[in-house]
């Protein structure tokens, strides 16, 4: 029952437009897909290798933009969005490579503080390059994918797809590599880089590696969410996207693949349901306050919360729970790991 | 050959800003080696507490004669202790839980404190940029080709004097004493009888004030400020920090000279929208090429 | 594993090998060799510059000056992995295991540089890569079974007890089928009957063929296992030879207890 729980999940997940089939919903879904997609880009950086991203916002704006760049009438060039689907993704790995070099010495924190930086000087880039990514208004009229001369239209419908598909291979790319020689590095990396280099593993090819392959997710994504909204411009890609998707990493669990598509999906919904909700919930106590704008407050508070009281996250992978709980309760963690595997 | 000056005057006039909250980086990286994220927020908090404690005193415009030290002196002196506290309750709700927790941990927490509380003083203010009144008279000085303001003198001056009472601290108290202990060897220092939890909230209420010192300082330099402040001048801050070699007090004030210097000709030779682009890569390649700095020692791990 | 006759020609050698740090000596003119298939050991009060000399030889320092040559090609100056890749494992005084990947894991990471899958292999779980896998997998476990670990295979190294975590150490190390082995101070904080076992282990390793440089404090352990020790005091090697003799010198002996009054 456990190993057909994925596929019946999916399978949950190709019939819930169907069931409700509200645009609004499915328009959210499609959106919140995307996020899921960069979620599980940034896990393997972050959570498999250990090496905290702060700027992965700027992989989904090479993504994005290299498909505006390249699929619209900005420059008159229209390669075909499933050509494009690699060639964004290729593009944004390269770039995983350029910006992730730099980082290959520094510590932890610096290494943060460096990814910041990127996440920073990449849209400004972008910005300032008017000529060639429209300045602050971006590029629009993007290209709309065709598959057997089906052309996607405005519908969300067929985004949603889409991008569910794209998350399939994702989900399966990922786990493959979490069960693999680089797998393996990529944690050692994370746990101890020096006794991962004494064991054989070249530092410097495997965080490549991990920047470049969770870089490329974000090509995807990029591709699949600029033609989806038509639209590509600088401050689609601040820190707060960063800082988003790192939310949704720290409260699903890092480094677990199930935690991380479950924390995308409550952050996502935190926007578009939780806190409307909430504040009607307020109003009717005649307390006025609106709690939409606070989006970017909730994260903070849910990136604390959850670092004081539940580091591993709402669905830990149990390595993790192990660790971050590990003075107090390591007797339960004994229990645990007697009688059930790794996963 | 003037406006390299002129820029000078500018650039030690911004670096004195910048030193002042690089200090705090610097001193709170020394003794729990976090990079406290929110330390930015916080000199934003103090421009923000400063404006609160001049509507107090009902001042908008320029204050004139013995007043004007007075209204100096107490705003200044407010914002640093109404900063000072809220860095120690931020250490003491978020990170003293965390001390001993892998090193992603207080990093991702001092991300969320400072959402929080960028997100706390927009709903203070408003999303937009809010005017701080002037307080001071403010004559140019002129001399030769270049002008300088009396706030940039002012600026500098606050600076460099917080700067010199910081360092007589450190290095001549006690407590001071205590701080670099702990910096040095945490467990060495408790064995010694430092009592490290208020070391460290000691450490975090002197360098939160240092910011909240900046904050009345920035809000009269500028003339306005708004709840975003910290995002861009705590980045650079800290690049300040770690170029003058992170943990060290004489490396983070020459670090923010250098910084405001950098930020000036850039602005003058390039544009503004680039300098943040070249602050950072100043950051990156000290961080590639000399991560110890300008003032810090390279020591080899042990192993 | 490989099997090396005990053919008396230097599997290590370092020469004139000086390490400085700053103003501080580490190492100072080392010349030093050891044969294939022997057990030797380093010995010599704290700080005597014992660890550097490992750090030396699996290439987290260059030295300063002098050359360390391994199976007959230079390795001072390349890079830690490059050196781990060539034929040399390493234990560390303050055990540095994966904490938080599982027993075997730790183990089967070990022999990352023995195993051909790539990048492209490891995302399409191809037919190759899976049978690599398996075999990777069993014979980590046949290493466990060497060590005696193989019950808590699925447990997270953090959670093994500190003799255990100690011998996971060399059993990841071994993985990469070395012909050098350097432990170091692998009996700390051992009691007698573990510190028993650990000469037993050390007898099977290189009865496997493996040559093993030790580092320990342990003096009734060293003598009982070592073919030849070697004195190492602030940088310099002063002493060298057989067991017995080297612990009766009185150089060897000042260096530990200070000079005579």
């Amino acid at each position: 029952m456990r190993r057909l729980q994925p596929y019946l999940l999916f399978g949950a997940a190709i019939v819930l437009p169907l069931i409700f089939s509200n645009g609004g919903f499915v328009n959210f879904l499609a959106d919140a897909g995307a996020f899921v997609l960069l979620a599980l880009g940034l896990n393997i950086v972050v959570g498999f290798a250990g090496l905290l991203d702060l700027g992965y916002a700027a992989f989904f704006a090479i993504g994005s933009y290299t498909f505006a760049m390249l699929a619209s009438p900005q420059f008159g060039i229209h390669i075909p969005f499933w050509v494009m689907l690699f060639l964004a993704s290729g593009v944004a790995a390269v770039f995983g490579i350029l910006l992730g070099a730099p980082t290959l010495r520094l510590r932890g924190d610096y290494l943060a503080i460096v990814t910041l930086g990127f996440g920073e000087i990449v849209p400004q880039t972008f910005l300032n390059l008017s000529q060639w990514t429209g300045g602050p208004n971006g590029i629009g009229s993007l290209d709309q994918p065709a598959i057997f001369g089906y052309r996607f239209g405005f519908q969300a419908l067929p985004y949603y797809y889409l991008i569910l598909g794209l998350i399939g291979v994702a989900v399966l790319a990922a786990n493959n590599l979490r069960a693999s020689r680089l797998g393996r590095a990529w944690m050692a990396i994370r746990e101890d880089e020096l006794a991962a280099a004494h064991a054989g593993i070249n530092t410097t090819v495997t965080k490549l590696s991990a920047f470049a392959i969770g870089a490329s997710f974000s090509g995807l994504a990029g591709c699949a969410y600029a033609s989806k909204l038509q639209l590509v411009s600088p401050d689609q890609f601040g820190f707060n996207v960063s800082v988003a998707v790192l939310s949704m990493l720290v409260l699903g669990g890092m480094g677990n693949i199930p935690g991380v598509i479950v924390g995308s999906l409550v952050i996502s919904s935190l926007d578009r349901f939780i806190l409307p909700q909430l504040t009607n919930f307020m109003h009717g106590f005649g307390v006025a306050i609106d709690l939409t704008n606070s989006r970017f407050l909730i994260y903070g508070v849910i990136l604390v919360l959850t670092m004081l009281f539940r580091p591993e996250g709402l669905i830990p992978s149990r390595q993790r729970r192990s660790e971050l709980h590990a003075a107090g309760d390591a007797a339960l963690a004994e229990q645990t790991l007697y009688t059930e595997a790794v996963p | 050959m003037d406006l390299f000056l002129q820029q000078l005057v500018n650039g030690l006039s911004l670096g004195g800003i910048y030193a002042l909250i690089a200090l705090g980086y610097t001193m709170i990286y020394g003794i729990i080696e976090l990079i406290n994220f929110a330390h930015g927020d916080v000199y934003t908090l103090g421009t923000f507490f400063s404006l609160a404690i001049l509507t107090l005193l009902g001042v908008t415009g320029i204050v004139t004669g013995p007043l004007l030290v007075v209204v100096v002196i107490v705003t200044m002196l407010g914002a640093m202790i109404l900063c000072g506290l809220t860095g120690v309750v931020i250490e003491r709700l978020a990170y003293r839980r965390l001390r001993n927790a892998p090193r992603l941990a207080p990093l991702i927490t001092a991300i969320g404190m400072s959402f929080i509380l960028e997100n706390l003083m927009q709903y203070w203010h408003g999303p937009s940029p809010i005017p701080f009144p002037q307080v001071i008279p403010n004559p140019d000085v002129h001399l030769g080709a270049v002008t300088i303001a009396t706030k940039q003198i002012l600026v500098v001056v606050l600076a460099i004097g917080l700067m010199i009472v910081l360092r007589a601290f450190v290095y001549r108290t006690k407590l001071g004493q205590a701080m670099r202990a702990t910096a040095q060897d945490r467990d060495a220092a408790q064995l010694m009888g430092i009592d490290i939890n208020t070391t460290i909230a000691l450490t975090f209420l002197i360098g939160s004030a240092l910011a909240g010192a900046a904050g009345f300082v920035s809000g009269v330099y500028y003339g306005s400020t708004w709840f975003f402040n910290g995002f861009g001048a705590g980045l650079k801050a800290f690049t300040a920090a770690v170029l003058g070699g992170i943990g060290n007090l004489t490396g983070a004030m020459l670090g923010g000279f250098l910084i405001g210097l950098i930020e000036a000709m850039t602005t003058q030779l390039i544009s503004d929208q680039w300098s943040n682009v070249v602050v950072f890569s100043v950051l990156v390649l000290v961080l590639i090429f000399r991560p110890s700095g300008l003032l810090g020692e390279s020591l080899p791990a042990k192993v | 594993m490989a099997l090396r006759p005990g053919s008396g020609q230097a599997l290590l050698q370092l020469e004139d090998v000086t390490q400085r740090f700053g103003g501080l000596v580490a190492v100072d003119k080392l010349d030093f060799s050891i044969d294939a298939g022997s057990i030797v050991a380093m010995i010599g009060p704290n700080g005597a510059g014992k660890s550097t000399v490992f750090n030396l030889i699996t290439g987290i320092y260059a030295p300063s000056t002098g050359r360390i040559i391994f199976d007959g090609r230079t390795i001072s100056g390349r890079k830690t992995s490059d050196i781990a890749a060539g034929g040399i494992a390493r234990t560390f005084q303050n055990i540095r295991l994966f904490a938080f990947m599982s027993t075997l894991d730790n183990v089967m990471t070990g022999e990352h540089a023995r195993m051909r899958a790539g990048v492209l292999d490891s995302l399409l779980h191809t037919p190759a890569q899976r049978a690599e896998e398996r075999r990777v997998r069993e014979r980590a476990f046949e290493l466990l079974r060497f060590v005696k670990l193989e019950h808590v295979a699925e447990q997270y190294a953090s959670n093994l007890a500190y003799g255990m975590q100690r011998r996971l150490e060399i059993a990841r190390a071994l993985a990469s089928d070395p012909k050098l082995l350097l432990l170091d101070e692998p009996a700390a904080g051992m009691n007698a009957k573990e510190k028993g076992d650990l000469i037993d282990l050390i007898r099977r390793i290189r009865d496997l063929g493996v040559t093993i440089f030790l580092i320990e404090h342990d003096m009734r352990l060293v003598k009982e296992i070592s073919e030849r020790i070697t004195v190492l005091d602030h940088g310099e090697k002063i002493a060298e030879g057989l067991p017995g003799v080297v612990c009766d010198d009185p150089k060897v002996i000042e260096a530990y207890l200070g000079a005579p009054a």
